[in-house]
């Protein structure tokens, strides 16, 4: 992993936020949204490990929060676990599972969904479980995961994978 | 075992003396994982702050400046993202609003559906209801035929053809075959056919309807007849020439009494109102007409007169 692997996935999570809260904030089908930015996160927590999705995951919920002048740091908080958790399966037990990418995504989608729930509700706004865990939370994670595939396959064009496996062998040497 | 012999043969094949990393590839993991940790706690640590101070400090505080003034930097890469992705959305705008107007189409044209359906069953309960009210009226007033107890009931449908109504009325409500039928307006005919829950009603209007009258102003007797002709108009036959009936003439039941049989209307319903009165020398009785007051056409609810002591 070098520098420029970290300007490119920066970069590319800051477009795709930046399209996220412009573009497909707006976009609506049956009460689900497309969460690229999460979908693209998942991408390159798994392709780059935790540390790339912790700290994309805060840098994207930043944008995100800034953007949409929401309460700073909310978005960044369960985008950063989010990331990590993703990360820490890429690295360890999904990284050469070709369903890794749906499962995560699906997965990340219900717990950041959880996740912001539970957060606004802690700083005391009104918010409506059968909203987002009922009517919306279905239609986005199918929305997340017809955007998967193509994510996944242009976010592994713009950074190489990584071979998670080089440790792992001695690991065997040793055993 | 298997992994002794593994072991054993990697090492002549690599010839022996390869030092295992083992202890740097320890310190170099353990390290790797607390940066890992690090940095995750770090990262929480910092969003949580961000969280309590943009949450506690006012809207004029210094993390919301910052924010402000980073959205306002951010706005024209937002901007200029939504005009190059601006195609797409109008695209998908355009196919969501198709999608949306078609299903708010058929929306809207099922509840239009409903909401006449209601109007009209609601509007034909407002008209029962009000022929109810109004025969509930006439039964409390002095021209309801003494003797009698009127079965108000709802007329349930009317045949294509023929000058009948069906009743939702009939035997188990005490109401027997040939029992007068009336509205608040007038006589409407007579019971011809019995069943348990229902009745059918032959209307005066009907060629076989036959009724004693009487002129009110005058007293003069006669029969009320329904003319070969189509339409509701009556004729009130068997007038003398030399009785005296004019224009606007109220006509009545006469329930006169025939040897041992009484009539079947009682007297004194209200019957119509003379139109027209002719006279020809060749004929014995004048020609006269009479615009029946009930509406036959429009029969909501009627009320059936059973006399007071037949039982059920």
């Amino acid at each position: 992993m070098t520098g420029a692997d970290a300007a490119k996935a920066a970069a590319l999570l800051f477009a795709v936020a930046i399209v996220q809260v412009s573009l497909l904030s707006a976009v609506s089908v049956g009460g689900g949204r497309p969460d690229l930015l999460l979908v693209t996160l998942v991408a390159v927590a798994l392709l780059r490990g935790s540390v790339f999705g912790a700290v994309g995951g805060f840098l994207g919920g930043l944008v995100v929060d800034v953007a949409t002048l929401e309460t700073l740091g909310l978005t960044s908080l369960v985008l950063t676990v989010g990331g990590y958790w993703i990360g820490r399966y890429g690295e360890t037990t999904g990284r050469d599972r070709s369903h890794a990418p749906y499962v995560s995504v699906a997965v990340v989608t219900v717990l950041y969904a959880v996740g912001a729930m539970l957060l606004h509700f802690l700083l005391g706004e009104e918010v409506s479980a059968r909203l987002v865990l009922v009517q919306s939370l279905v239609p986005t994670i199918a929305f997340n995961l017809i955007l998967t595939a193509p994510v996944y396959w242009l976010v592994k064009k713009l950074l190489r994978p990584v071979d998670w496996t080089d440790r792992a062998r001695e690991v065997r040497l040793l055993g | 075992m298997a992994t002794t012999r593994n072991r054993t043969s990697r090492l002549v094949v690599l010839g022996q003396s390869v030092r295992r990393p083992a202890a740097s590839t320890l310190t170099s993991r353990s390290g790797s994982a607390l940066r890992r940790r690090i940095v995750l706690w770090a990262l929480v640590v910092l969003s949580l702050a961000l969280i309590t101070v943009s949450f506690r400090e006012s809207s004029s505080g210094p993390l919301h400046a910052i924010q402000n003034n980073a959205a306002s930097a951010l706005r024209p890469i937002e901007v200029a993202t939504e005009r190059v992705v601006m195609p797409f959305r109008d695209a998908w705008s355009w196919f969501d609003d198709l999608f949306d107007a078609r299903s708010e189409a058929e929306r809207l044209r099922r509840e239009n559906q409903e909401l006449r359906q209601k109007y009209v069953a609601a509007q034909a309960a407002q008209e029962e209801n009000a022929a109810l009210e109004e025969l509930l009226d006439y039964q409390r007033g002095p021209e309801f035929p003494n003797g009698y107890r009127a079965v108000n009931t709802r007329v349930a449908s009317r045949p294509m053809q023929g000058q009948h109504v069906v009743v939702a009325a009939g035997a188990n409500q005490g109401i027997r075959k040939d029992d007068a039928v009336v509205t608040a307006d007038g006589l409407v005919g007579k019971v011809t056919r019995i069943a348990p829950n229902v009745a059918q009603v032959t209307l005066l209007t009907d060629p076989t309807s036959a009724v004693a009258a009487k002129n009110l102003r005058q007293g003069a007797y006669g029969l009320i007849r329904h003319g070969a002709g189509g339409g509701t108009v009556l004729f009130f036959d068997l007038v003398t020439k030399d009785e005296v009936v004019g224009e606007e003439d109220i006509v009545i039941t006469a329930g006169t009494q025939e040897g041992e049989r009484p009539s079947l209307y009682p007297a004194g319903i209200p019957i119509g109102k003379v139109t027209s009165v002719g006279r020809t020398d060749t004929d014995v009785f004048m020609q006269i007409q009479v615009d029946p007051f009930v509406d036959f056409g429009s029969l909501e609810a009627v009320a059936v007169l059973v006399p007071k002591g037949r039982g059920r």
